[in-house]
């Protein structure tokens, strides 16, 4: 489905003019740059409940352009030669599907709730929102990106941003923290790279007249009609590098989730970043590496995703446990919801390794979830440190008395945290868990996997005893409760994690025939491959 | 060989007849005006416009002998040449007015016809260089731009470290120059001829090979590899980078090194090829393994420069290791062999001409400012000089090839002609390479932004004329990162060697 007006380009460049316009205000309007921000993405939600109205719950997407959506299609780089010599055609080529919704309206709330919480930013303030517009812009071209380079671009334009947000405005150790960000990811991107040039060099489209060119659309690349004979990583080719080459692209997006053993990275930049752009770390970011592997992985390589499913759902395990066992080790209020964040994407990873829809829609359901509930969790780390600037969950007690409503809002992401019944994460651990269930291969890794769950229940129930209840420290008596401003953060975010423990199939019905599809893709494609041979 | 041919053959070199001009032209000038320098920039600058209008022309030049009655001569005329000299004659140009802001120049006022003059030898040098298809004139040119360029790199006298660089210049050049020469008279012992054409047809003969040509072939390599600083023979760029002029530095880390690559390459494919396949890809002769020779040696320029870059405390050694590590990137691109490869070659420089000129026109400009070149008194410009920071950041962000700068789309393209060729594990090391320059590029935004200043710094405004300059090499860096057709499609209309 092609569309009439380009809402998808529009809510992906929206921030690049904001960004224009606060650079070009005077560097003593700071409040003026900060409401500015807060309209753009403010604007951006709006796009995306615009999107939503108009998405059509029928179509699948995945493998087949004619049924993304919002699709805008243009040839932005066109080369031409002969057919072996630099002809290069790239499009612009946005379009959503069930995959992507979710995510579109997830960067959506998370950036504008992180613009909100960033209005306490003193320093720089100009340079600060500029390079988050720049940012936003990356996210959400990352989400409704079709074409791999145009992927790669809004991949890799996200990097600087957050290694400068990490870096000027973050904390005591905001260098190492910074530059082990940036190192991290731009190894995971530049294997990325190099998948997507073999990829590139081993697919065909066919133009309108009827050659044959080169091409980067993934949609193009999930087709096996398209392969050519003799590229490197076409299936076709019997010295195919495509398992080295998957291992390339799995490592390169493993690193953004983050999964063991590249998550070490995470802690850091999440101890030493602002509490907005933890935020959006954790609430977008972290998304990129599980959508990355849905969205190019998946479709793209699915006979030896169907070879790797165990491992992948090894190292989810792995994840889950691991992180909690880490947050339980935790002494920083931050750091814990850190590794809390490496316990729970592992979730992501088991339902993805389930292969089946309700392990798939149980991740993405998981992924959107994580993002509300993680962020939430992030702010009120915020909240804390600005009233008290320590962050030690032994330096607190007995906040329940001193800070009632904050608190409240606190048990309810705990909980969902936790998974309790009614509260969002519920419903997409359980999806996980059934679907990891469902699937022969991995049974015995998901009942292991379960023991997080408790693990977590342990840590954030142990957590909330120690900062919330028993008898207040006398320093903390003059603490003040939630402010109008953080009410405005905490409130939307409470309402989607209890709207979506209720009622779960606002979401799950947005996702569910692109998941079929993809599910459907996956099994037929395993067919198709295991038919061709050389593997 | 008669009068009329030779008459003729003189519209093959037009380029350089108006560069001798110039030549002239600025030393009578200098005479005449006595104490008054300042007409000479201009001159100089008119004289490369007029200069690259005869370049231009060459690049309809398909397939001409330099000799008019249909013998092959020393020099050519071709497409190919044609991109070396223009990147050649927009360095020149950005290079007078790098000079006209560069206060290190500015002292040497009543010297400026000498500069002048000197840097027009180089351009000489260098137009002979990317065109000659003939030993003797590839050795004479070499020696013209190595010549002046020793002085050059010693031109401020007074300065200790000025008159250091061009020792070290002169000695690892002479010595460079010689052994090359050997290598020369050993292959015209062998053949009897010193055209590369004619040595290609003798090189189809049976009896070539051995240890003797492989040696030659060597030695020939040593002094052109010293040109363009690839490893093992980069022993002098730090030095000689460091305590150059920044102006000289910075021509000499463009203009210098393309005229090398260019003789580098023409050497390669005129002198050894057998074929050029359908997909492009070159034949060589069953001679010398350069394929192999030219992999170890790139990994090793860039692994090397990349590697010694991680230490350095001086931006302007911190440049000089990043350009050999550059070096090594650009190697891998003849080392594919193809002419995908070719054209990436074409594509990287002429993007790293844009980012390295404008990283070197930065520190100049601070180093005007704050008089330091060290990386530790960068402290805290991102908030005094916001512009020439931000300026700085995207030349320095775009050598490490990060989207959507231009520096991303050399590499892409290099990457592509790689991954075209098949040769992954080379690939790969060239990327960790990448990302290991991440960390030294990084750490100069990491102390200009992340490190506030001690004290409170005062705002400092840039010159209209510098303001001017860096929005040049600021366009397309941005330009050719988003929108690339443009480039490409001259790389690749530039492929075009003399009788390819």
């Amino acid at each position: 489905m092609y569309s009439s007006f380009p809402v998808l380009s529009l809510i992906t460049f929206l921030p690049v003019i904001g960004m224009i316009i606060v650079l070009a205000l005077p560097k003593t309007r700071g409040t003026l740059v900060k409401s500015i921000t807060i309209l753009i993405t403010g604007l951006q939600v709006v796009l995306a409940l615009i999107i939503l109205g108009g998405y059509d719950y029928s179509l699948a997407g995945i493998n087949d352009a004619s049924s993304f959506q919002f699709i805008e299609k243009f040839r932005w780089i066109n080369i031409s030669g002969f057919s072996w010599i630099g002809q290069i055609k790239i499009d612009y080529f946005l379009g959503i599907d069930g995959l992507s919704v979710p995510m579109v309206l997830l960067t959506a709330i998370i950036t504008f709730i992180a613009a909100i919480s960033s209005w306490n930013i003193d320093k720089s303030v100009k340079g600060y929102f500029a390079l988050f517009l720049l940012l936003d812009t990356g996210m959400m071209g990352v989400f409704v990106a079709l074409d791999f380079f145009l992927f790669y671009i809004f991949w890799e334009l996200m990097l600087l941003p957050m290694y400068f947000l990490i870096g000027i405005w973050g904390g005591p150790r905001k260098e190492y923290a910074a530059i082990k960000f940036f190192l991290y990811t731009l190894l995971g991107s530049v294997f990325i790279l190099l998948v997507m040039i073999g990829l590139y060099f081993s697919t065909y489209e066919t133009l309108a007249d009827g050659t044959k060119v080169f091409t980067f659309n993934m949609l193009a690349m999930m087709d096996s009609a398209n392969y050519t004979a003799g590229g490197i990583l076409s299936p076709l080719n019997p010295s195919n590098l495509r398992f080295i080459a998957y291992i390339a692209l799995f490592v390169g997006f493993a690193i953004k989730i983050p999964m063991f053993p590249f998550h070490t990275w995470l802690p850091d930049a999440h101890v030493e970043a602002p509490t907005a752009i933890s935020v959006i770390l954790a609430g977008v970011l972290l998304k990129m590496g599980t959508y990355g592997i849905l969205r190019v992985s998946y479709p793209i390589f699915p006979e030896i995703t169907r070879d790797l499913i165990w491992y992948i759902a090894l190292f989810g395990m792995i994840n889950i446990i691991y992180g909690a066992l880490c947050a339980m080790a935790q002494k920083d209020f931050k750091k814990l919801i850190a590794y809390s964040s490496v316990s729970h994407m592992g979730f992501v990873m088991l339902g993805m390794a389930s292969l089946n829809t309700l392990g798939i829609s149980g991740a993405i359901l998981q992924m959107f979830n994580h993002g509300t509930i993680t962020a939430m969790l992030f702010l009120i780390v915020g909240v804390v440190y600005d009233r008290t600037h320590t962050r030690g969950i032994d330096d607190f007690g007995g906040l329940a008395t001193q800070m009632p409503v904050y608190t409240g809002f606190t048990t309810v992401a705990f909980f969902a945290a936790i998974g309790l019944p009614g509260l969002s994460g519920f419903i997409s651990e359980a999806f996980v868990f059934l679907g990891a269930f469902g699937s022969d291969l991995i049974r015995v890794i998901t009942i292991i996997s379960t023991l997080g769950i408790l693990l977590g229940a342990g840590y954030m129930l142990w957590t909330l005893q120690r900062v919330f209840l028993g008898g207040l420290k006398e320093k903390w008596s003059g603490l003040k409760d939630l402010n109008f401003r953080e009410y405005a953060m905490f409130i939307p975010l409470t309402v989607i994690i209890i709207f979506l423990g209720v009622y779960p199939s606002a979401m799950l019905d947005l996702m569910s025939s692109s998941v079929n599809a993809m599910v459907k893709f996956m099994n037929d494609a395993q067919i198709f491959y295991s038919s061709v041979g050389g593997f | 060989m008669n009068f009329q041919s030779l008459i003729n053959s003189l519209q093959y070199i037009k380029p350089e007849i108006v560069i001798a001009v110039v030549i002239v032209l600025v030393v009578t000038t200098d005479l005449i005006m006595g104490k008054n320098k300042s007409l000479l920039p201009w001159i100089s600058i008119a004289g490369l416009i007029v200069a690259s209008f005869f370049v231009i022309e060459q690049f309809s030049f398909k397939a001409v002998s330099s000799n008019a009655n249909g013998s092959i001569g020393m020099i050519t005329a071709d497409p190919f040449g044609a991109f070396f000299k223009i990147i050649v004659i927009v360095s020149s140009i950005i290079i007078v007015f790098f000079s006209l802001s560069s206060n290190e120049i500015k002292e040497a006022f009543e010297r400026h016809g000498e500069y002048y003059t000197l840097i027009f030898g180089m351009i000489l040098g260098m137009f002979f260089m990317i065109s000659s298809a003939d030993l003797i004139l590839i050795y004479l040119s070499i020696e013209l731009l190595s010549l002046s360029s020793y002085i050059l790199a010693g031109f401020t006298k007074h300065s200790l470290r000025n008159s250091e660089a061009s020792l070290k210049y002169i000695i690892y050049g002479g010595a460079s120059s010689g052994i090359m020469l050997f290598g020369i008279s050993i292959i015209y012992g062998l053949t009897g001829t010193t055209n590369l054409y004619l040595l290609n047809s003798f090189f189809h003969l049976p009896q070539f090979g051995g240890f003797i040509f492989w040696l030659a072939c060597i030695l020939i390599f040593a002094g052109i590899g010293f040109k363009i600083s690839a490893a093992p023979f980069h022993f002098w760029t730090p030095d000689v980078y460091e305590g150059a002029p920044i102006t000289i530095t910075a021509y000499l880390s463009i203009a210098s090194k393309a005229a090398g690559f260019a003789l580098l390459i023409r050497f390669i494919k005129v002198t050894f090829i057998d074929s050029v396949d359908a997909s492009g890809y070159w034949q060589l002769l069953n001679l010398i393994d350069w394929k192999s020779f030219l992999i170890l040696i790139s990994i090793l320029t860039m692994t090397l420069g990349n590697f010694a870059a991680l230490w350095q405390s001086n931006m302007k050694r911190l440049l000089a290791y990043s350009s050999i590590a550059h070096a090594g990137y650009l190697l891998l691109g003849l080392a594919v062999l193809s002419d995908q490869g070719l054209i990436a070659i074409l594509i990287y420089f002429a993007i790293y001409a844009f980012m390295n000129l404008g990283a070197f026109f930065v520190v100049m400009i601070i180093a005007n400012k704050i008089g330091s070149e060290e990386i530790d008194d960068y402290k805290g410009l991102g908030y005094s000089m916001p512009f020439l920071s931000f300026s700085i950041a995207v030349f320095l962000i775009s050598l490490t090839g990060i989207p959507p700068t231009a520096g991303f789309i050399a590499k892409l393209y290099l990457f592509i002609a790689l991954v075209d060729a098949k040769m992954i594990a080379v690939a790969v090391i060239a990327l960790l390479n990448t990302v290991v320059s991440l960390y030294y590029y990084i750490k100069v935004l990491k102390n200009m932004y992340l490190v506030r200043p001690e004290k409170e710094m005062p705002a400092v405004l840039v010159s209209p004329a510098a303001f001017a300059m860096l929005i040049v090499l600021l366009v397309p860096i941005f330009l050719f990162g988003i929108y690339f057709t443009p480039l490409v499609n001259l790389a690749k209309s530039s492929i075009g060697l003399m009788g390819f």
